[in-house]
Formats: structure tokens, sequence, C-alpha cells
């Protein structure tokens, strides 16, 4: 598979009179041809420095990508015809119509015009593009946005948050839109913080913490990465857990109870835990293991899961993989 | 081809904005209110006009002679004490003032006409001025808007060209001006054509006076683009249009009316040649001589004390003219290579 995003060592420091601060420090990140990618990160991580720095709006410090196998910024305006966008929130002139805003856009970039309408039926907003976008509510101006990206029938398209503001329906209709671009060859990299949506739809993620690349590959991969050795254990009611817990204890396994079940941590392998607890005449009814899912994922890689009694601060970043991936 | 389609969107995008046309449409009810007060407050000589003025002439003549007569008898009858109390030594009645026919003069109970070759540089003035401040409001809006409705940053996702991008919103904004300008000084001049045809005179008006009145409207012209060319500048460095309204505001209050007084206070020589406005009359009427009244006179045999002067000329406005827009234009086109856009 070829790559159509290839980032490699991007470094960006902002500086102020408060100093300098550092926003991508040696961020990596790989994106093949055809595929529906996340780019997933806490608030501040740097994902739309990542993405601006991309489309060159922000001038990196340091670092090397290419979209499209051309080297960006300095052969941007080749590909830019090729790369739609939309950065952070959708962002129009109010006063004009959303055909307007499409029309000029598609001026600008020497776009067949009749582009403009088949546009607007793809994302839903045929019949209200004769009114003004201030009048729109978030999620139209989220679609028109992505109508806005879509118009140059571009190759590659980046879509920084766009569930933001949808309502359910919509989120579903994205993700439908997403499939059906990526189904017809077009590359699509999708921020956003709906991990679950990223789960359902995305075949790779790379996700940033702190300005650094601390996991990345296919959805399967790095939940496989981080894979638990957790299992739940559940006995025949009336069974003694408190025994079967000591007994599992004693022959080493990590063992947490809870109400009606208990969980072993280190339990690599489960079918130890049937013939130990059977050797004691206690028989198990449940035994699963527990599975986790991206956001437990983000959570621990990123630092970022919700400490009781604790008010996390926006830089409170742990980029805990720093020997993982691309370190 | 995009650079074309790039321009041809942007002038489309001026064009549709309704602060460019609502403030373009104010400026020309401005122009027709002007145009309105001119038609109404002059006259075309017609004899019947110039009768009446004959008449109230006669009929001022014989006033005043009547009231002379009057004080010749009154002072006729006055003894020798009282004549010199009232006009002082060795006066004699003769010597009261007698007013000729011909020191009445018909012009003077004329309602005023309109003399195009006199009058319509004046008008052209205030054409020029109005365009100026529309330019100036307009080209500020048309980037200032764009950067702050983030406008700015969608166009440059689909041309990543910033300098491209930049100067062709600024020659959309020139052209734009340009035939705007050009119409409406067209139109102008028709109308006062027409003004001065109903209610004065076009007499003339030789091929020099045209040349002359279309000099004066191209720099008109040049005024109105430097001044469109300031504002778009300004606002884009600002990346905002009230940064551009602010300067001017700035420039004004500070610059103008605080510089004035200081320059009053401080009794500087040539004041005057500090403050802009004389700059642009200077550029418009060609030339302006500044009086120097904080200064010793300068003597002489024939005219006296006169205070010493010095001529701003329309070529030194207008050098000034094209180093502020050049100033402003490149420190727009610096920043807007030089810094993020976040």
């Amino acid at each position: 598979m070829t790559a159509v995003l290839e980032i490699s060592g991007l470094q960006k420091t902002y500086r102020s009179r408060k100093g300098a601060r550092k926003a991508l420090d040696g961020f990596d990140m790989v994106v093949e041809a055809g595929q529906v990618h996340g780019f997933l990160g806490p608030n501040g991580s740097g994902k739309t420095t990542t993405l601006r720095t991309l489309l060159g709006l922000i001038k990196p410090n340091g670092g090397r990508m290419t979209i499209l196998g051309r080297e960006v910024p300095q052969h941007l305006p080749e590909v830019a015809g090729l790369v739609g966008a939309i950065v952070e929130s959708p962002q129009f002139f109010g006063n004009f119509t959303a055909r307007e805003t499409l029309s000029l856009l598609a001026d600008a970039g020497g776009v067949d015009q009749r582009r403009v309408d088949a546009v607007l039926e793809v994302v839903g907003l045929r019949e209200r593009a004769a009114e003004r976008v201030k009048t729109y509510s978030l999620g139209m101006k989220q679609r028109l946005a992505v109508a806005s990206a879509l118009l140059k029938e571009p190759k590659f398209l980046i879509l920084d948050e766009p569930a933001n503001g949808l309502d359910p329906g919509g989120i579903r209709e994205m993700r439908t839109l997403m499939r059906t671009l990526s189904d017809s060859g077009m590359t699509v990299l999708l921020s956003s913080h709906i991990l679950a949506e990223i789960q359902l739809i995305c075949d790779s993620v790379t996700i940033i913490a702190a300005g650094r690349r601390v996991a990345a590959g296919s959805v399967a991969e790095v939940l496989a990465e981080h894979r638990s050795t957790k299992v739940k254990v559940r006995l025949e009611p009336g069974v003694d857990m408190f025994g079967a817990a000591q007994a599992l204890r004693a022959a080493g396994a990590e063992v947490t109870l809870e109400q009606d079940h208990f969980i072993v941590g280190n339990a690599s392998r489960p079918a130890q835990i049937t013939r130990l607890l059977a050797g004691h005449q206690i028989f198990v009814s449940e035994l699963t293991p527990v599975t986790v899912d991206l956001e437990s994922v983000f959570l621990q890689l990123t630092g970022t899961a919700p400490v009781e009694g604790a008010n996390r601060q926006v830089d409170d970043v742990a980029a805990t993989a720093g020997n993982g991936w691309g370190q | 081809m995009g650079t074309v389609s790039l321009f041809k969107a942007e002038t489309r995008r001026l064009a549709k904005r309704r602060f460019s046309r609502y403030f373009v449409l104010g400026a020309v009810l401005v122009l027709v209110a002007v145009a309105i007060g001119m038609f109404v407050s002059n006259e075309k000589p017609t004899p019947a006009v110039i009768a009446q003025a004959q008449a109230e002439a006669d009929r001022y003549f014989q006033e005043q002679t009547g009231y002379a007569a009057e004080e010749k008898k009154r002072c006729e009858s006055l003894t020798p004490e009282q004549m010199k109390q009232q006009y002082g030594e060795g006066f004699t009645c003769d010597q009261l003032g007698q007013l000729q026919r011909e020191d009445v003069q018909i012009q003077d109970f004329m309602p005023s006409q309109f003399d195009f070759r006199e009058n319509f540089p004046g008008m052209v003035t205030t054409l020029a001025a109005i365009l100026a401040m529309v330019a100036f409001v307009v080209g500020a809006s048309f980037i200032g808007a764009e950067w702050n409705s983030g406008g700015m940053m969608n166009l440059l996702l689909w041309r990543p060209r910033r300098l491209q991008v930049l100067s062709t919103k600024l020659a959309a904004l020139v052209v734009s001006l340009i035939g705007l300008t050009v119409t409406l000084s067209a139109v102008w001049t028709g109308l006062f054509w027409v003004i001065a045809t109903m209610r004065g005179t076009t007499a003339k008006m030789t091929s020099g006076a045209w040349q002359s009145i279309g000099l004066l409207e191209l720099r008109g012209m040049v005024l109105v683009l430097a001044a469109g060319m300031i504002g778009f500048g300004l606002a884009s460095i600002g990346r905002h249009t009230a940064m551009a309204l602010g300067a001017a505001i700035g420039v004004i209050v500070v610059f103008q009316f605080g510089l004035a007084v200081v320059l009053q206070v401080a009794r500087v020589r040539f004041a005057e040649a500090y403050l802009l406005p004389f700059w642009g009359i200077a550029w418009l009427e060609k030339e302006w001589e500044v009086l120097d009244y904080n200064a010793p006179c300068d003597f002489s045999a024939v005219n006296g004390c006169e205070p010493p002067s010095m001529v701003i000329t329309w070529q030194m406005a207008g050098i000034a003219m094209l180093a502020v827009v050049g100033l402003v234009t490149m420190a727009a086109m610096w920043t807007m290579r030089k810094r993020d856009i976040t």
C-alpha cells in the first residue's frame, strides 16, 4: 500500500513573551491510501497544529511532510487541488448563502460550478442552500464545511471534528459518508474525540499526546497492543468466592473481588484458572476476558483518565508510550 | 487560468458583499443630494431673470441716489460749527459720496448660476473626497471581514499561495474601485453638464479646460485608489476591519487635531505642511501655498510685509502618497508571508 500522507519528526514551537511552548515535538504519522485514518489526541495535544502545518497555514520549525508523494509545504500548491480539508470549527462569511459560498470557492479553485449542487445534495443541504449561513445551526455549518471540502473531488480528505454539532442521525450519516468516500478510493484523515465513532469507521489510527505520537497502526493492532490479560470469573451461586480467591492467590494470581464475581489480573493462561479451581471442587460458571476499547487505550496512553477528586488541567498530558511506536 | 478564476471569484465576492453595496449606495445618495442642492441653488440667466435683476439694480440705484440727495440737503442745512463737529475741519457737502450708475452691477442682483468651467472642479474634489472615504472603508472591510470570519483561511486551503491570494484580492479591489470611480465620474460630469446647461452656463469650455478637468478627475481617482489600498493594507496587517478604522481615527485625532494644536502652541514654522488634508488639497488642486505666520515677514517695497510661504506641489503630494501606499502594502505582504494563520 502507498502512503498518501507521511510526517516525520515534525516540530513546532510557539514563542511568546511568557516563553516557548512545544506544540509538536518530533511527531510522526503515516496514512495509507484508501483508508479512513483516525487522528486522536486530547485537547492541546497538537492535532490542529499538525493539520494546520500540513495545510501550509503554520510554518513548522523542523521535520518533513509529504502529501500524495509531494513534499509540503514546498509543493503544496501542486497538490492542494487534490486535498479537501476542514480545520477546526467551520468558518464562513455569515451573510452569504451556502450556494454563494460554495460557488465562490468553486470559482477560486477553478472547479466546475455544477459540483456545487452535487455536493449540496451529498451533505443534505440542497433545500436550505439559498439561506444565509448565519442562520445555520452548528451541524448545518459542519455539513457545509464538508461540502466545501468535497467540492474539488479530492483524493485526500482531511476532516477536523466533522461530527461536531451533528445530531445522532447526522453522525450516522457522516459515518456512512466517510465509508462511501473511502470505498470510492478516497483517503480520509479524521480527527475526532468521539472514540466509539473512530473505532467504528476507521481502519487505522494515530494517537498524539504532548506533541508526540504515542500509538499508531490499525485499530485492531492498537487494541491488541494494549490487550488486557484480565479475566472476569463468576462462580455457581452459593459457592465460596473467598475460598476460590484464596486458592488462586496461593498460586500467584492477582485477584480483585467484586460483588458477585472476581477479576484475575494476570491471567495470561485462563485455562489455569479452571484447572486450579476444579482441583478444589469449585466450578466456574463464567470465564470472560476483560476487553479494552479505544477509549480506555486512549485514556491510558494520554494519561487523561479522570482521577476522582482531582481537576485535570489541559496541559496535564502524559505521553506514556514514550518508548512505543516511532519514538 | 488559476489567477484569473481567483480574480473573478474575488471581484464577485466584493460585489456581493452587502457592506460594499450599502456603503456605495450611501455615497451615491450623498452625491445625489449634492447635485440636487446645486441644481436648486442655481438659476439660468434667462431674459426674464436678467430683466428682473436689471429692475432691482435700477430700484437700488434710485433708492441710494434719493438717500444721497437727502443727506446732501441735511448737510447744507447745518451751521459751520455743526459741520465741523460732524464731518471735520474743511469738509464741504460736495464731498459727500454720490453713487454712480456704473457702480451698481447687474451681476450683484442676479441669482447664482452654475458656471461649469468655474464651479465643476470643486464638484470633482467633492466626488473624490467622498469616494476616497468609501474606498478606505470598503477596502478595509473586504479583507478585514475575510480574516475575521475565517474566510481567508478557507481560501488559503484552496489556494495555498499566500502572496498570490492577497495580491489578487488587492487587484480585485483596485479594479473594482477604478470601475466605480470611472463610472461615477462620467455620470457626475454628465449630471453637472446638464445642471450647467439648465441652471448656468457651459461657456468657455475649451479643449484645454476639458483636459484640465480630465486630469483633475484622474488625480481624484488616484486618491481613491490610494485610500482603498491603505484601508486594505492596514486591515490585512491587523487581520480585522477595526484595525484600519482604528488607525484612521487615530490619524485623524492624534495627527490632525492633536498635532494641529501642538504645532500652534509650539509656533512651529509652516505648521500646515504637517497636516494631511493640505497635502490632499495640493494633490487635487495642483498646489497649496503654506504661509508661515510664526516667522518674521518678508518685506518688499512693492508688497509690504508678507509672511514667508512654501508651496506643496502635486508632485510632492504624489510622492508622499506613493510612499505611504507602498509602505502599507509591503507591510501587509510581509505579514501575510511570515505570520502563522491560527
